[in-house]
């Protein structure tokens, strides 16, 4: 297999791990999931630029394959304890209304990707409609979704489609913006852990339907 | 020396939480924002050093960096004197009666001088994904500010400010990357997301994928800045956070997003197609003034009225750059003097909250008689927002209704105008009725403490600098912000 196919082959596995946390009522296994994905991008740059395998990619690649693959998750089980069994009895968008929504914003998107045409060569031709679609799987997530910690999640999902897309340039970013993106994720899903934390002793629960005192009263 | 601003609140900020003493904390605070200020008068004198094109300080980034420093400056001597009349131990929350913690002051302290660290960041940063790096963490270090009380309403809103913002910003990192794109035929080694790059290579860039990147953009930041209909975390944050916060949100932190979205200007400047830009700032402008006119009339909260004000006044920013030419220089002038005058009605705001114990605009009456001080700052404050001459903000929406009238958008105008005069009307009723004496059989509170002077002073000195702004805008300013102003337009 060349390396364009193997690369082919991932980027397929990132939509049906998509399409998967679409369906998934159980927060442990929607966290599993999603470190699922988190692991297949990190092997991805390895693929995705064959020959320039520096000690800098590599790094990168362990670096993110650590953080997606077992820090997030352990943060999020952590952030959560009992409520990752249980189900997420009444989500706003039911999940197999979610999974058609998904469907279509995957065709949508290499209907999308098709109009626009990257002006350089890519490694898969497929870059770009997984990382529209996986960008709007996580939006999708976020807003259908009731519990925070699945928020989190869908927020997760929604940097794994940019981090596709930053994939497509063949020139490379600077490192140092690299790790700061990284950095910011990781601080980012860390304050979301707390403020989960927080939200989970203070409403005994983590569900963000909740979250409605604030609002505009005449 | 822009290496120091940046570094000086970074370590100040690890510094601050590794004190034992709160009182040794607070001299921090203040010395380091005392240091900062400083720092930026000696920048606009020496003019510092590029750093290898990717931290430059130019005039939009100075102005920025001006009010954030500033306004911080005013802030932190708030502050000093907040955090000893807050106390220690829990209270009872007064709306809902439950008991309630403050966060650990070390951790207070710590985060707000990183949250002036990053501010700094985003005013110097010329590189496309540091700006970003650096917006993102911003977010980051604000959050627990607002989660500084302890209750479940300042809980949901710092929720709902993680959440908004971050994701907002992470649709403004993929809007970075289509500019990389945009720009990647120029065949470099490295992305070219360098400013100086992108404006150079100007019409080369890829037409479509900059427009694809110019509207990501404008969602991403437009959402961390507060335009409508991006603006729904904003109302929370300001009214549940600290005064003293809210005064940084409004006025430091919406100006950093702006910036965001000014260099995203500069780019299409440069590609010849400002056009397309300035078409959706204007909608985005009158967008974030309509909505806030309709959620100021008959506001009952006075701390979100002022968010709402905020809302109204980037939408004010917006449309001015978008408008253009006199419209961007105006759009500088007015950032300036909203942020002053924003600054000095969230501090007034936190000593009205303080000594009535509500921000039911009902429930306060007599305010010019409790809080003199205070009270007639609240009164100033309100005419120089509503753009009332002799205030700044009158001079700076002038221009850019001269701006609007000059390019010959009547519509825009007329507009613009008629939502000024239902904000003022719908600010003016609430404002008004705090400040009237109370009727008879009202118990007035007596103002626990006074006004202390770490309380009155900085919205004073606010206060002050918009009054002399209306009267007279310095040249070394006036020239600064023309400056700021011409980055913004084509440059054939």
């Amino acid at each position: 297999m060349t390396a364009a196919q193997i690369a082919d082959d991932l980027l397929i596995l990132v939509v049906l791990v998509d399409l998967f946390t679409l369906a998934s009522s159980r927060l442990g296994t929607l966290i599993r999931t999603v470190a699922l994905q988190g692991m297949v991008l990190g092997v991805l740059p390895l693929v995705a630029h064959p020959g320039e395998l520096t000690v800098r990619t590599v790094m990168l690649a362990t670096g993110s394959l650590a953080l997606k693959g077992f820090v997030f998750p352990w943060l999020l089980f952590r952030a959560t304890r009992d409520e990752a069994v249980r189900r997420e009895a009444r989500p706003y968008v039911g999940y197999s209304l979610s999974l058609l929504v998904g469907t279509v914003m995957i065709g949508g998107s290499f209907v999308l990707g098709a109009r626009l045409p990257l002006p350089f060569p890519a490694v898969s031709s497929l870059l770009v409609p997984v990382a529209l679609s996986t960008t709007m799987i996580g939006l999708f997530l976020i807003v259908s979704r009731r519990k925070a910690a699945t928020q989190v999640l869908g927020y997760l999902v929604l940097e794994n489609g940019i981090f596709v897309f930053g994939l497509t340039l063949a020139v490379k970013m600077p490192t140092l913006v690299e790790m700061g993106v990284l950095l910011d994720v990781f601080i980012g899903v860390f304050v979301m852990g707390i403020a989960l934390h927080h939200i989970h002793r203070n409403f005994d629960s983590i569900d963000t339907s909740e979250l409605t005192s604030l609002k505009d009263e005449p | 020396m822009i290496l120091a601003l940046v570094l000086l609140p970074a370590l100040a900020g690890a510094l601050a939480f590794a004190l034992a003493s709160n009182r040794a904390r607070r001299v921090l605070m203040v010395a380091s924002a005392a240091g900062h200020a400083g720092m930026v008068v000696f920048a606009w004198l020496l003019s510092p050093a590029a750093i290898g094109g990717w931290l430059k300080l130019d005039a939009l980034g100075l102005v920025t960096l001006t009010i954030a420093s500033g306004l911080f400056l005013a802030s932190s001597v708030y502050a000093a004197g907040y955090l000893e009349r807050e106390g220690r131990g829990p209270r009872r929350d007064f709306e809902e009666g439950t008991l309630f913690a403050d966060a650990p002051e070390r951790v207070f302290t710590g985060c707000l001088l990183l949250f002036l660290a990053a501010m700094t960041l985003v005013t110097v940063s010329h590189h496309l994904g540091l700006l970003w790096v650096a917006v993102e963490a911003t977010t980051l270090a604000s959050a627990p500010l607002i989660y500084f009380h302890r209750h479940h309403r300042s809980l949901e809103a710092t929720w709902k400010y993680l959440l908004i913002c971050s994701v907002g910003i992470a649709l403004a990192l993929l809007g970075t990357f289509f500019l990389a794109v945009a720009g990647s035929n120029s065949g470099q080694e490295q992305l070219p997301l360098v400013l100086g790059d992108l404006i150079a290579a100007g019409p080369s860039l890829n037409r479509l994928w900059l427009r694809v990147a110019i509207i990501f953009l404008l969602v991403g930041y437009g959402t961390k800045m507060g335009l409508a209909p991006m603006h729904t975390w904003l109302p929370d944050a300001h009214s549940e956070s600290p005064s003293l916060v809210s005064a940084l949100l409004s006025g430091a932190l919406l100006n950093c997003a702006f910036l965001g979205i000014l260099r995203v200007v500069q780019v299409s400047a440069a590609a010849s197609d400002r056009a397309f830009i300035s078409g959706l700032l204007v909608v985005f402008g009158l967008i974030s003034m309509t909505v806030a006119a309709a959620f100021i009339l008959g506001q009952a909260d006075f701390k979100r009225m002022l968010a709402y004000s905020s809302v109204e006044h980037m939408g004010i920013l917006a449309l001015g750059v978008g408008l253009g030419g006199a419209g961007s220089f105006g759009a500088m002038l007015h950032s300036v003097n909203h942020s002053l005058t924003k600054g000095c009605l969230f501090l007034v705001a936190g000593n009205v909250l303080h000594t009535y114990r509500t921000k039911s605009a009902r429930e306060v009456h007599g305010l010019l008689r409790v809080l003199p001080v205070s009270g007639a700052l609240w009164v100033a404050g309100f005419l120089a927002i509503a753009g009332s001459p002799p205030f700044g903000p009158f001079l700076s929406e002038l221009v850019i209704l001269r701006a609007a009238l000059d390019t010959g958008r009547n519509w825009v105008a007329a507009v613009y105008v008629a939502l000024l005069a239902i904000i003022f009307v719908g600010m003016s009723a609430i404002v008004m009725r705090m400040a009237q004496p109370a009727e008879a059989g009202v118990d007035l509170p007596a103002a626990a403490g006074g006004e202390a002077a770490s309380a009155i002073l900085p919205p004073l000195a606010l206060g002050a600098a918009v009054l002399v702004l209306g009267l007279y805008v310095p040249p070394a300013l006036s020239g600064l912000l023309h400056e700021a102003g011409l980055l913004l337009e084509a440059y054939q």
